[in-house]
C-alpha cells in the first residue's frame, strides 16, 4: 500500500475573472520509507497539492489517500499519519515552545509525551528555548518549532513544504540529518524545495510539476542521466559570442553551457577562442539536478520521455 | 485509540483555548468587569433614587442585567476573536491539520466561550453585589440562561469569526449587531416601561428573553414566563449551531 497516492487530482479554483486550474490530472504514489522531491516553479501547484493532502484544500476532482486512508472520507486516520511543516512561518503567540508542542500533540490525541517532545527539542537545537514564548524566538528558531510541531505525533509519513526557505545553513545541516535518520528508520518524506541541491543529495525519487501538471517522475539517478549531456562552466567578464547564446545559462559571470560530447565542448572553446573571449576557472562536469530542472521546464526535447508513469 | 484519541483531541482544543484567553486575563476578564462596575456606579447613582423595578431598587435591578450582558458579550468576544486571530496570523493551520471533527471544533470553541463567559459574569456578579442586596430566587434558572446564552452567543461568534477576513469585520458585527441587540433588550430597564410599539419590537430580540429568563432566576418575577423565555434562547440556540456546525463541517472560508 503506497503511503501517498494522488490519483487524477484537479484542482480549479473559480473566481469572478474566470476559472484557475491550480492542478490538472496529477497521479503519482509515493512507497512507504521514500524520500520523495516534489519540484517546480513558483505557481506550479506544489503547496496546493500538499494543502489537499493535509486537508488545508479540497480536491475538484480525484483522490487522495495517506496509507490508503482518503484524506476527505477518513480524514481522522489520514491526519494522523501525516505530518505537515507549513511553508508560512506561523506560530502560535500565547504560548512557550513547550506548550505549543504539548497542545499539538493533544490535538492528536497523544498524551504523556514530554520523553519524544524532549528528544525533539534536542534533536532540532531547541532544548535551551523549551520554555522560551514563541514571539521571542528568532525565524530560525520558529522554523524548528514548525518542525517539532509536525512530528510531535510520531507520523509515519513527514511532508516539509520548502522547510529549508530563508534558513541559515546551520540549520538546514541540523534538518537534513534528523529528517534523513527519520528516513531511515522507516519514515516516509516528501519534501518540496526551491534547492535543488538539497533535493538531488536527499531524494531518492522526485516528480516535477509545471503548470499543475506532472512533467516528470522518475528516479533522482535516471533524471540524472536522462540529460546525457556534460556542462562546461567558466568565469567571464566579456559578453558570450551571439552563436553560443542560446544554450547558456549566465548567473553572473558564470557562465554554464551544456555539451553533449567532447566535439561539442572543442566546438564552444573554438567559438570562444575565436571570439578573443578569455574563460576563467574552466571546468566541466555532469549536468545538475538544476540543468535537468531547467531543461524540462523550458519544454526542451529531452533523450528520454519526460513523463513516466508511477513505478 | 480513535475513540480517546478524538475525546481528548476536543480536550486538548478547549484547554487551548481557556488558556489563550486566560493567559491575557487582564484583558479578557479584568476589562469587562471594570466596564460593568463602571455602568452600575454611573447608572446606579443616577437612578437609584428615581427607579424601582419589580419592586426593586434600581441598583439591584441593574445588577443581573449587567452580569448577563458581559456573559454574552464575552462569550462572543472569545470565539470570534480566537478564529480571526488564527485565520489573521495563519496559525490555524495547527488546528487544521489534526484530527478532529466538527463537532470537535464546535465543543471545544463553544465550550471556551461558555467558561470565558462564566467567569467574567462571576467576576461582575462577586463585585457589583457590594453594591446591592441580591436574592438568588432560581438558581436553575440563572444556570440554565448563563449556559444557554453563553453557547448562542458562543456559536455566533465562531459563525462571525469564521465569515470575517479582516479584524474589522468582527469589530462591526460587534459594535452594530450584538452591542445594541444587548442594549436594546432591556438590561437597563424593563421593557414594559417602553411605549407599545418598542415593547413588541422588543419582545423579537432574543437577547430580551436572556435577559428576562436570567433576571428571573433572581427576582422570581419577569417581563416575560421564564419558560417562553427559555423556548425561545433555546431554538435560537438550535438555529445557530446548526448553521455553525454546517459551517464548520463545510470547511467554510478555512479549507479551501
Amino acid at each position: 500500500m503506497p503511503a501517498i497516492s494522488f490519483q487524477n487530482v484537479g484542482k480549479t479554483y473559480t473566481s469572478p475573472r474566470g476559472a484557475l486550474h491550480a492542478l490538472d490530472d496529477v497521479s503519482f504514489d509515493i512507497e512507504p520509507g521514500e524520500f520523495f522531491g516534489l519540484l517546480g516553479p513558483n505557481g506550479a501547484g506544489k503547496t496546493t497539492l500538499i494543502s489537499i493532502l493535509a486537508g488545508l484544500a479540497r480536491a475538484t476532482r480525484g483522490k487522495v489517500s495517506v496509507l490508503g486512508h482518503d484524506v476527505v472520507s477518513d480524514f481522522a486516520t489520514a491526519r494522523r499519519s501525516l505530518g505537515i511543516v507549513p511553508q508560512e512561518l506561523v506560530f502560535d503567540p500565547f504560548f512557550s515552545v513547550r506548550e505549543a508542542l504539548r497542545i499539538q500533540g493533544g490535538y492528536f490525541g497523544v498524551r504523556n509525551n514530554d520523553a519524544w517532545i524532549d528528544e525533539l527539542l534536542e534533536n532540532l537545537g531547541l532544548a535551551d528555548k523549551a520554555n522560551a514564548n514563541m514571539r521571542q524566538l528568532s525565524g530560525g528558531m520558529k522554523r524548528r518549532v514548525l518542525v517539532a510541531q509536525a512530528l510531535v505525533h510520531r507520523p509515519p509519513v513527514i511532508v516539509l513544504d520548502e522547510p529549508t526557505a530563508g534558513v541559515d545553513v546551520e540549520l538546514r545541516q541540523t534538518l537534513w540529518q534528523f529528517v534523513a535518520r527519520l528516513n531511515k528508520e522507516g519514515h516516509t518524506v516528501l519534501l518540496t524545495t526551491h534547492y535543488l541541491e538539497e533535493a538531488e543529495a536527499l531524494c531518492g525519487r522526485i516528480a516535477m510539476l509545471k503548470l499543475g501538471k506532472v512533467v516528470a517522475l522518475d528516479r533522482t539517478s535516471a533524471l540524472l542521466a536522462g540529460t546525457a549531456s556534460t556542462m562546461l562552466r567558466f568565469k567571464m567578464d566579456a559578453p558570450l559570442p551571439p552563436q553560443l547564446v542560446a544554450q547558456s545559462r549566465v548567473t553572473g559571470r558564470i557562465v554554464q553551457i551544456t555539451a553533449h560530447d567532447a566535439a561539442e565542448v572543442e566546438r564552444i572553446l573554438g567559438v570562444l577562442r575565436h571570439a578573443g573571449c578569455v574563460p576563467e576557472d574552466l571546468e566541466i562536469g555532469r549536468a545538475d539536478l538544476e540543468d535537468v530542472f531547467l531543461e524540462i521546464m523550458s519544454g526542451a526535447p529531452r533523450a528520454r520521455a519526460p513523463l513516466q508513469v508511477a513505478v | 485509540m480513535s475513540e480517546f484519541g478524538a475525546l481528548s483531541g476536543t480536550r486538548t482544543l478547549l484547554y487551548k483555548e481557556v488558556l489563550r484567553f486566560w493567559k491575557v486575563s487582564f484583558q479578557t476578564v479584568a476589562a469587562p468587569v471594570l466596564t460593568a462596575v463602571l455602568y452600575l456606579l454611573i447608572f446606579g447613582h443616577v437612578l437609584e433614587d428615581h427607579v424601582k423595578v419589580h419592586g426593586v431598587g434600581y441598583t439591584s435591578f441593574l445588577i443581573p442585567g449587567l452580569v448577563m450582558m458581559s456573559v454574552l458579550q464575552n462569550a462572543f468576544a472569545n470565539s470570534s476573536s480566537s478564529l480571526i486571530q488564527s485565520k489573521i496570523t495563519g496559525n490555524l493551520v495547527f488546528v487544521l491539520v489534526a484530527p478532529l471533527s466538527h463537532w470537535a471544533w464546535f465543543c471545544a470553541y463553544v465550550g471556551a466561550s461558555i467558561v470565558r463567559g462564566v467567569v467574567v459574569g462571576a467576576g461582575v456578579l462577586l463585585v457589583t453585589a457590594w453594591f446591592a442586596p441580591l436574592h438568588v430566587a432560581n438558581a436553575a434558572w440563572i444556570v440554565a440562561f448563563t449556559v444557554l446564552g453563553a453557547a448562542l452567543m458562543g456559536s455566533l461568534g465562531l459563525v462571525a469569526g469564521l465569515w470575517a477576513e479582516k479584524f474589522d469585520q468582527i469589530a462591526a458585527f460587534q459594535n452594530f449587531i450584538v452591542m445594541p441587540m444587548t442594549f436594546l433588550s432591556g438590561v437597563f430597564y424593563s421593557v414594559k416601561s417602553l411605549p407599545p410599539l418598542a415593547q413588541a419590537v422588543s419582545h423579537l430580540n432574543p437577547f430580551f428573553y436572556m435577559i428576562d429568563g436570567f433576571r428571573h432566576g433572581f427576582f422570581g418575577v419577569s417581563d416575560v414566563s421564564p419558560w417562553t423565555s427559555l423556548a425561545v434562547v433555546a431554538v435560537s440556540l438550535a438555529l445557530v449551531c446548526a448553521v455553525c456546525l454546517h459551517l464548520l463541517r463545510i470547511g467554510y472560508k478555512i479549507r479551501h
